[in-house]
């Protein structure tokens, strides 16, 4: 009979040792850390209060998708600031897969001038940080735009200093845009300011897009596009048939984490007068002195949105790796 | 096993993140004087005041194209100054936009806030932002801006359309009130900072653009064109703006405070920079003029009491002049902005300035 080895020794005991130890260390670190907010908020007379979440805002809101106005409570005006920012994110998100899908297909174009524009865009616009483009797209370019008659009027949409205005359903109808009193009206409105976000936001994040899309379309072997071509078939039905599924699998991964960031990008809307979640925070930090409570708030938002961006990334990923036959 | 102990390890390393900023400064014990303030000591340590202002205000904080600051907001830090540290000109000062200022204060980035911020209940309550206001240096109130070619002449007229405004401000909120009130629908457009706030207003994205009206006559001056913009006569609220140190640390608070009614006082006595030497001569030459010796320190120990030097009002008024002076030079009629005193006048001449007695 082997006599066996003592318990500190026991392979089956160390690993549940290291596991205990790690842990004590980390709960008594937390608790520290926990009791030293809790020390200082108190000491400070700021301990961590909710209460204020229910009264009356009394600040007014420029745009907002859910009714708002300043009788309403704080709860409210948050919400409709999120709701204002997921709805940036969502237009965002189409808009610049749309664009920075169609820059990575340019790039292997067999047009060459098409092929060179689309590497131009990509480098000028990915150097150049977004809160200056946001600023420039907004102060410089939209604010400058005429108003009333002079807008940039094209057919069904019509741009403006007040805003961006397209043709919709309206009441079972179509209508275009049509200026009345010196003001245009719209089925489809949206602000001067979302605008010029949406464009930045497009514009920056569909630079990025473009690289992943054109590096998942690089990881394809080079015998498909011999392959397809061999049977006569068209470089963009190549692309798009045989080419592009295939890349699909590089390519998810490194979406996500361009739409994660374009989810985080939109808190820049502060720095261009749109109404989002973090510009509504500010200003209830600001009335209600409540610091550590509306960044919590904000902290937890844009987490619960970045978490769900990636929860369905990842579910997309899965659909389209490779099942081994 | 992994994925278990990155969990564990990723969880302090966030709190250490949320939580570190908290940790507090320890304790400090009262200085040579006697008086019990941390941030007194801080400040007479590190030899500087560290001063928020807003940097981009003509007239009350701004940035000279030599580098320096002037305005009236600045020479309320450069009187603190000379009365703490014994040097007006030592101050590092710190631009802040509304947003951030309240913040700066709390955290102690700043040791006084002097930045047109307008005192209310809110922001002084312990259960609010928590401040302790200072005397108020300038009695302002809100007003409207829109460009003459508009034709706005009320408020009323603005119902329905665009209203420039920075948020984070009263500013914001009386808006909504008196709008509220007239039962006009608008649309309050809201930038972090005054500079967006004007850009888009001379942007033409706004019809108007609202904010305190001394502020509003301020920015006017470095428009393109001065005249061709217009302050409705409507008044929105009273704005009192009054410099804020932190609560919970009554004796520093007390030297802000004194130290700028010593400016209130110095005027009603007719010392100014200019004589403020010969003042303080001829109170040492009469020891009649009882009163007079208090107030410049020869005799007494008020400055003692409040942790300063004896002759901290001399030194703040041999820097920056009475508090008439200050608003002459800055805002009043040696400036661009040519301000009437309005209710920023002495108490005896029907203004709201008053010092309590020097006793």
């Amino acid at each position: 009979m082997v006599s066996s080895p003592p318990w500190w020794r026991d392979r089956r005991v160390i690993p549940w040792l290291v596991q205990g130890v790690v842990g004590l260390v980390v709960l008594v670190v937390i608790a520290f850390l926990l009791g030293n907010l809790v020390r200082n908020l108190s000491a400070a007379g700021l301990l961590l209060s909710w209460r204020w979440l229910g009264q009356p805002a009394g600040f007014d809101l420029s745009e907002s998708v859910l009714p708002f106005n300043a009788e309403l409570p704080y709860w409210r005006a948050l919400m409709a600031g999120l709701v204002n920012t997921l709805r940036a994110v969502a237009i965002g998100l189409v808009g610049s897969t749309l664009l920075g899908t169609l820059l990575g297909m340019a790039a292997f174009s067999s047009n060459g001038l098409l092929r060179r524009l689309a590497v131009v865009y990509v480098e000028v616009i990915r150097n150049i940080p977004l809160l200056l483009q946001l600023v420039f797209w907004y102060f410089v370019v939209f604010l400058s735009l005429p108003n009333g008659t002079d807008a940039l009027q094209f057919p069904g949409v019509v741009l403006a200093k007040s805003g961006f205005y397209a043709a919709g359903f309206e009441q079972g109808h179509w209508h275009g845009p049509a200026l009345i009193n010196g003001v245009w009206h719209a089925p489809l409105r949206l602000s001067v300011e979302l605008t010029a976000l949406l464009t930045g936001l497009i514009a920056y994040t569909s630079a990025f897009i473009a690289e992943v899309v054109r590096g998942g379309i690089a990881s394809v072997a080079k015998g498909q596009w011999e392959a397809a071509a061999s049977l006569g078939l068209h470089w963009s039905i190549t692309l798009r048939r045989v080419v592009l599924p295939q890349a699909l699998r590089v390519i998810i991964p490194g979406l996500n984490s361009q739409y994660i960031g374009l989810a985080k990008n939109s808190s820049l809307a502060v720095a261009v007068g749109y109404t989002d979640l973090y510009s509504v925070a500010e200003t209830t930090l600001n009335q209600t002195g409540r610091a550590v409570e509306v960044i919590l708030l904000l902290l937890g938002a844009y987490l619960v949105i970045d978490l769900l961006i990636s929860a369905v990334m990842n579910g997309l990923n899965r659909l389209v790796q490779i099942r081994e036959r | 096993m992994a994925p278990l102990h990155r969990r564990l390890l990723a969880a302090p390393l966030l709190m250490a993140l949320l939580l570190g900023g908290c940790a507090s400064e320890g304790g400090g014990s009262g200085g040579a004087t006697g008086v019990q303030s941390q941030k007194l000591d801080t400040v007479r340590g590190r030899g500087k005041l560290i001063c928020g202002v807003d940097g981009k205000l003509p007239g009350f904080s701004f940035v000279e194209s030599s580098g320096s600051y002037s305005g009236l907001d600045v020479d309320i830090c450069k009187a603190v100054a000379a009365a703490v540290v014994d040097d007006p000109n030592k101050i590092e000062y710190r631009d802040l936009n509304s947003s951030e200022r309240f913040a700066a204060l709390a955290s102690g980035e700043i040791d006084l806030l002097s930045r047109n911020t307008t005192m209310t209940l809110s922001r002084d309550a312990a259960g609010g932002n928590g401040l302790s206001f200072a005397p108020t240096t300038f009695y302002d109130g809100q007003g409207v801006m829109v460009p003459v070619a508009s034709g706005v002449k009320t408020l009323k007229d603005l119902a329905g359309k665009p209203i420039c405004v920075e948020s984070g401000t009263t500013t914001e909120l009386n808006l909504a009130d008196r709008m509220r009130e007239i039962k006009a629908a608008y649309t309050p457009l809201k930038f972090q900072t005054g500079d967006q706030t004007y850009t888009a207003y001379l942007g033409g994205r706004c019809v108007a653009v609202t904010s305190d009206r001394s502020q509003l006559a301020a920015k006017r001056t470095s428009f393109p064109d001065p005249q061709a913009h217009l302050l409705l006569d409507e008044v929105l609220s009273k704005e009192p703006l009054t410099p804020a140190t932190v609560n919970g640390d009554p004796a520093w608070a007390d030297a802000v405070r004194w130290t700028i009614f010593g400016l209130f006082q110095a005027e009603e006595l007719g010392i100014t920079k200019a004589n403020v030497a010969a003042k303080v001569a001829e109170a040492k030459a009469n020891p009649n003029l009882a009163d007079l010796r208090r107030f410049l320190g020869v005799e007494g120990d008020f400055g003692k009491q409040l942790g300063l030097p004896p002759d901290f009002v001399v030194k703040a008024v041999s820097a920056v002049g009475n508090y008439g002076e200050i608003f002459e030079r800055n805002v009043g009629q040696e400036s661009k902005l040519k301000l009437a005193r309005g209710l920023n006048r002495q108490w005896k001449d029907g203004g709201l300035i008053y010092s309590p007695p020097f006793r």
